[in-house]
């Protein structure tokens, strides 16, 4: 897997040396910092290069389209897309840890239509992912993917990013999406070879969105508009929702889970915080970023709340006891344990991080 | 999700990677396997024992089976990147100094403490990262000069290279703040508190895939933490200990005064703090 900003579909960093844990404790290594750094100069050069492979990629995909997609595996998942709304079309994620098998479809992700254009929630957990939803779409309409939206930085969001810009949609993240994906490239590159498989994970270079939001951005697609909102660190540092406001539909990623416990990789109190806020958007209906493809809103939101707020009142009641985190962790909103899918993969870690947060208060 | 790689290091690629790390870290002999069972990084980990002990310690004897240190880790951590260590010590062996040391981590040696004569030190928490699956070995020094050593296993992957902070721009303006927390129970002889420290103590293992360059290892170096004018114990650290550093300590110094901590790092900051009047 390589690392791939702004339009390329390759790598632009291939000659880095990969050492992902270099000895330290004295500093870093300079000769292997100077290995992994162009030479000035040619940093535009390569973007514009990347640029015209970008084109090639796009004419790939476009035969790819044109009737040489490969049938199977990717056909059946693409029709896993069904329409909760008019126009607004969702693929139901497993509740699920990602693996070679499922290829990383574990996240709901979606499309919406409008008179002009199409826009694209969330790429998937792979590049077959991506391609399953891209061939989803073009079942349904024939009309440009103007857009693809990240609702945070997780791989099972992101990893079909390449596909879409492939095509000539703009990405489009959170302000700070860029930075905290390029920070855990390496990262994820890694941790996602043991989960979709090496084979997999080697074919997604990690893609960077074209443009980010800060507060809020209104995307035409003709005759509709979503409504694309930057939170304040929550689930993540980089959440995005996106509104229909013609379907009065609110794409929450991963702010809003059901069903799958809770993966708390941001702020406890952030999150909690914002909840009021969320619940004030005026939706009939919210594609949670795990969960069922569509549940009534506000409604679906209580859950994760009740959840959140267990822990945190857990971790605040062990913390002022001055009991040590590693006593803290087992006990924390144990109470929810029959209430969520993966609660024994989640919840120890969501209580480390919440514990580790909640003693500055 | 969440993809800090827990407790997954079966893979070619973590594998190689931990090959790497041993190679770089102590040019050690098993640097050619590839595809690593944990079983088998087990096996290799007491193998980076073999070639870091008489780096550490020479020819010196460790002792082994005593009560004179003992170490608590999760088995599993639940966070590579939070993964709390206990330590605690015999009171009647007077234990000056304590090395800790990850075995498969890129920098071994995690931290090493100093304890003041008097102090009285009895146990003794912080949080580290955890590269791999690994061995964690804990050596102490007493005031007669012998060494004894004990150990725990960890499961854990990917806590050197997990990205410090969750937060980057909060964690940049809360850098350098302290606070101190006391436990004591009404006229107990044994004292308890916890010293914490807001920094990213970053590893400089992650690149930025932007620019291509890896993010700057930047962590606290040094800390004294004294209580009443009298020094307690001094810390010498690396990039294993856990973002927002933590040390929870038990102590029998019946030593009056406010506590009093520095800290300093790789970037030449110095934090400072008399904790005054301040009860947990």
């Amino acid at each position: 897997m390589q690392m791939h900003h702004r339009g390329s579909c390759f790598e632009s960093c291939g000659q880095a040396v990969r050492a992902p844990c270099v000895p330290a404790a004295t500093g870093l290594d300079d000769e292997r910092r100077d290995a992994t750094r162009l030479p000035p100069g040619t940093r535009e050069k390569d973007v514009k290069r990347a640029r015209a492979r970008g084109a090639a990629c796009l004419a790939i995909a476009a035969m790819a389209i044109l009737g040489v997609w490969p049938a199977g595996k990717s056909a059946a998942a693409a029709s896993a897309f069904e329409e909760i709304a008019a126009g607004v079309y969702v693929r139901h994620g497993l509740v699920a840890e990602e693996t070679p098998a499922n290829q990383g479809a574990i996240a709901n992700i979606g499309f919406v239509v409008g008179e002009d254009a199409v826009a694209m929630i969330d790429s998937g957990g792979s590049v077959a992912d991506g391609e399953a939803a891209l061939e989803a779409i073009r079942r349904v309409t024939d009309k440009p993917v103007r857009f693809l939206i990240n609702t945070h930085m997780h791989p099972d969001h992101v990893f079909g990013n390449q596909v879409f810009d492939a095509v000539g949609a703009t990405i489009v993240g959170h302000r700070r999406l860029p930075a905290a994906l390029a920070a855990r490239a390496e990262f994820y590159q890694q941790s996602m070879a043991t989960q979709i498989g090496p084979d997999l994970a080697a074919e997604v270079s990690i893609t960077l969105p074209d443009e980010t939001v800060e507060g809020e951005r209104r995307i035409d697609l003709g005759g509709r508009t979503l409504v694309v909102k930057a939170w304040q660190t929550a689930h993540t540092d980089n959440d995005l929702t996106v509104y229909d406001e013609e379907t009065k539909t609110l794409f929450a990623g991963d702010l809003v889970f059901m069903d799958h416990c809770p993966v708390l990789d941001g702020s406890l109190k952030g999150w909690l915080a914002q909840i009021p806020d969320l619940m004030a958007i005026p939706a009939e209906r919210v594609v949670p970023g795990h969960g069922p493809v569509s549940a009534p809103w506000p409604e679906a939101l209580e859950p994760e709340r009740r959840y959140l707020e267990t822990l945190a009142a857990d971790i605040r009641r062990a913390i002022a006891a001055g009991i040590p985190l590693a006593e803290a962790v087992p006990d924390a909103a144990a109470g929810e344990s029959q209430e969520w899918q993966l609660f024994a993969d989640y919840n120890p870690r969501n209580a480390t991080a919440a514990y580790a947060e909640l003693e500055w208060e | 999700m969440t993809r800090n790689g827990r407790n997954r290091t079966t893979s070619r690629g973590a594998a190689l990677a931990a090959s790497a790390i041993f190679v770089l870290a102590i040019a050690g002999p098993a640097a050619a396997q590839t595809a690593l069972s944990p079983e088998q990084k087990a096996a290799e980990a007491s193998s980076a024992w073999a070639d870091l002990r008489p780096d550490l310690f020479g020819d010196r004897e460790l002792v082994e089976g005593t009560d004179t240190i003992a170490i608590e880790a999760p088995k599993r951590a639940t966070d590579p990147a939070i993964v709390p260590v206990t330590l605690s010590f015999d009171p009647k062996m007077d234990v000056r100094k304590v090395t800790l040391v990850i075995d498969e981590n890129p920098s071994p040696v995690a931290a090493t403490f100093e304890f003041a004569q008097g102090a009285d030190i009895r146990t003794l928490s912080t949080r580290v990262r955890v590269n791999a699956y690994t061995d964690i070995h804990a050596v102490a020094e007493t005031a007669d000069g012998k060494l004894f050593v004990t150990k725990t296993f960890v499961k854990a992957a990917g806590g050197c290279a997990a990205p410090a902070a969750k937060d980057p721009e909060v964690a940049a303006k809360e850098m350098g703040k302290m606070k101190m927390r006391q436990f004591d129970a009404d006229g107990a002889s044994v004292h308890e508190a916890q010293l914490m420290i807001r920094h990213p103590n970053n590893s400089g293992l992650q690149k930025d895939q932007v620019t291509l360059l890896y993010i700057p290892a930047h962590f606290v170096t040094d800390l004294q933490v004294d209580k009443g004018g009298r020094p307690l114990f001094t810390m010498t650290g690396g990039i294993s200990i856990s973002e927002d550093p933590s040390f929870r300590f038990a102590y029998g110094a019946d030593a009056a005064g406010p506590f009093h901590a520095k800290a300093s790092d790789t970037e030449g900051k110095v934090f400072e703090k008399t904790f005054t009047g301040e009860q947990s």
